[in-house]
């Protein structure tokens, strides 16, 4: 109940922020240019709209839940609010997972909006609803949801700018780490095999929730891909939120 | 007396600075506040007057020190559900007006949506909003921010009110009705704990005083107490006879075109004074004896400390 409550107040509060709109409208320009862009090529038109969107959602999900995220926490400090706030019969973790939840309600709203576009540009091309398209959203909607707790995390302890910095620097570790699953691959069992191993399971690998390619292509995905890539989410998700919450409980606010 | 906020040795450090030096803030703090009192926390800019009230919050973790509201830990939600809070320079979400604001945080006591309703009319009703409670706080001014922020620690019917600062930026009309407030609350039989450098308001109002300077408490006790009720000196404005006849027996301050401002330390010069302006037909404006006032205490405390 007083997560809920903070919840909907953050909600209601970021979802006042322009800097949402104008993150919606860039995401909103870029799904519209997939169709333009479709004109241009040679072949299947319908997956460039398809990939060009995917691709966009992801890129603007993420986006959105860096710059919503970092200011989530601070602002709070920054504005005082959190002390009449933490003077209630509230414990801290409560706290941090209502801003938490009530930020991934807002993207959600996002997303499902930005979706909505998606689904009625390709609509607009093949006249049918391309229903598939919902599970890769599903998976970019979990991957914005991780990026969200790790925005939340920084926000904890620095400001704002260094926070997104941060980030946007788990974005993309998170989306080139695969390299070293090659790497682990090639190199010769050892000490530096070890290390690979080690750097690689600690770094994110959001690549797992990648599934536009499978989906735009039509190609078979096994179920228990679907299922491993859950439970990274959900383990992932968790340590970080974890993590936060021992950061916040343990902060002072001066 | 049974105590409602007891704090025993209280330590707090900051670290400050490129190296992190530590900064040494509360330096053993002690004191007791006992049930239906108000009790005053005074001290000068930066003498940890705020650290004190947030440690006691749970906003700081101190370094050292015992911090208990009625016999429990103050950071159990038992104590927390009976306090109510007051931050110096209140600010809260602006994007919401004072009545879903009210309705956020009596979420956050998980009191009943209709019984919210009721108690929300009538604090805002208390704090003089009832007619700006659909206005976003975006467009208070200070002031109502002041007593927005005190309609929320009053929701939940505290035992223990702490107010930081809660006389800054009022004008003297909102500081009375202010002041008024805080003695209802001790009626009803609340506690108020307040921090202020507005002496004159905590001499009116307080039971009790605690002088704090640079993280120690110097002096604590029931206002009575601390400041003798021994007139120090009397202002006497009379006129109708020449300055020549009363020298000797107080200092002139000053002289109008009639009346003459005496300042007389004996008490036996006073009434010679009197005498003397009476038997010369003359006349007495004002007689005005100066006690010791909290803030003569205040200073001479804050000059040795």
């Amino acid at each position: 109940m007083k997560i809920k409550a903070i919840a909907l107040n953050t909600f209601k509060e970021a979802i006042r922020d322009r800097i949402l709109y104008v993150l919606l409208f860039f995401a909103t320009v870029c799904i519209i240019f997939s169709r333009i862009l479709a004109l241009l090529t040679v072949g299947d038109r319908v997956k460039i709209i398809e990939d060009v969107g995917l691709a966009s959602l992801s890129l603007f999900g993420a986006l959105m839940a860096i710059f919503m995220g970092t200011g989530l926490v601070y602002k709070e400090i920054d504005k005082k609010t959190i002390y009449t706030i933490l003077a209630k019969p509230i414990h801290r973790f409560q706290f941090l997972l209502g801003k938490y939840f009530g930020l991934v309600l807002t993207l959600f709203v996002m997303l499902l909006s930005m979706s909505v576009i998606f689904l009625a540009v390709i609509f607009l091309h093949t006249f049918t609803v391309e229903w598939e398209m919902l599970v890769a959203i599903l998976f970019i909607f979990l991957e914005v949801c991780l990026i969200t707790s790790v925005a939340l995390l920084f926000s904890c302890f620095s400001t704002p700018i260094l926070s997104s910095l941060l980030s946007l620097s788990f974005y993309l570790i998170g989306h080139l780490s695969w390299g070293l699953k090659t790497l682990i691959d090639k190199i010769k069992p050892g000490f530096g095999k070890t290390l690979t191993q080690i750097i690689y399971t600690l770094a994110p690998d959001l690549e797992n929730f990648n599934f536009k390619t499978e989906i735009v292509h039509d190609l078979p995905i096994p179920p228990q891909i679907f299922l491993f890539s859950s439970l990274y989410w959900m383990a992932y998700t968790l340590a970080i939120l974890i993590l936060a919450i021992i950061v916040f409980k343990k902060r002072d606010f001066i | 007396m049974a105590a409602v906020l007891k704090i025993q040795d209280l330590h707090k450090s900051f670290k400050t600075g490129f190296f992190l030096k530590k900064k040494k803030i509360l330096k053993g703090i002690s004191l007791s506040v006992g049930q239906g009192e108000i009790f005053g926390y005074l001290g000068p800019n930066g003498a940890g007057k705020t650290t004190t009230i947030k440690c006691v919050i749970g906003l700081l973790h101190p370094e050292k020190g015992n911090i208990e509201i009625f016999g429990t830990s103050h950071l159990a939600l038992k104590a927390k559900e009976r306090i109510g809070f007051l931050p110096e320079n209140p600010y809260f979400y602006d994007h919401l007006t004072a009545l879903e604001f009210l309705h956020f945080y009596s979420q956050l006591f998980l009191i009943e949506k209709k019984e919210a309703e009721e108690k929300i009319k009538g604090l805002l009703q208390l704090v003089g909003l009832e007619k700006e409670a659909d206005l976003q706080l975006r467009k208070y001014s200070r002031g109502m921010q002041q007593r927005i922020g005190l309609a929320q620690a009053l929701l939940n019917d505290p035992s223990l009110v702490l107010l930081d600062e809660p006389l800054g930026g009022l004008d003297p009309l909102g500081r009375k009705e202010l002041r008024d407030i805080i003695v209802r609350l001790k009626e009803e039989g609340k506690t108020v704990f307040l921090s202020s450098h507005i002496l004159q308001d905590v001499e009116m109002i307080c039971d009790r005083v605690a002088i704090i300077v640079n993280g120690e408490i110097i002096s604590q006790g029931a206002l009575h107490e601390l400041v003798s009720e021994k007139i120090i000196f009397t202002e006497v404005v009379f006129s109708g006879i020449e300055d020549k006849e009363v020298e000797g027996l107080g200092e002139c301050i000053s002289r109008g075109r009639e009346r003459t401002l005496l300042k007389v330390l004996k008490e036996e010069n006073v009434e010679k004074i009197v005498e003397l302006v009476h038997s010369r037909k003359g006349k007495i404006h004002s007689l005005i004896p100066r006690t010791e006032t909290l803030e003569d205490l205040f200073v001479e405390m804050v000059k040795q400390g």
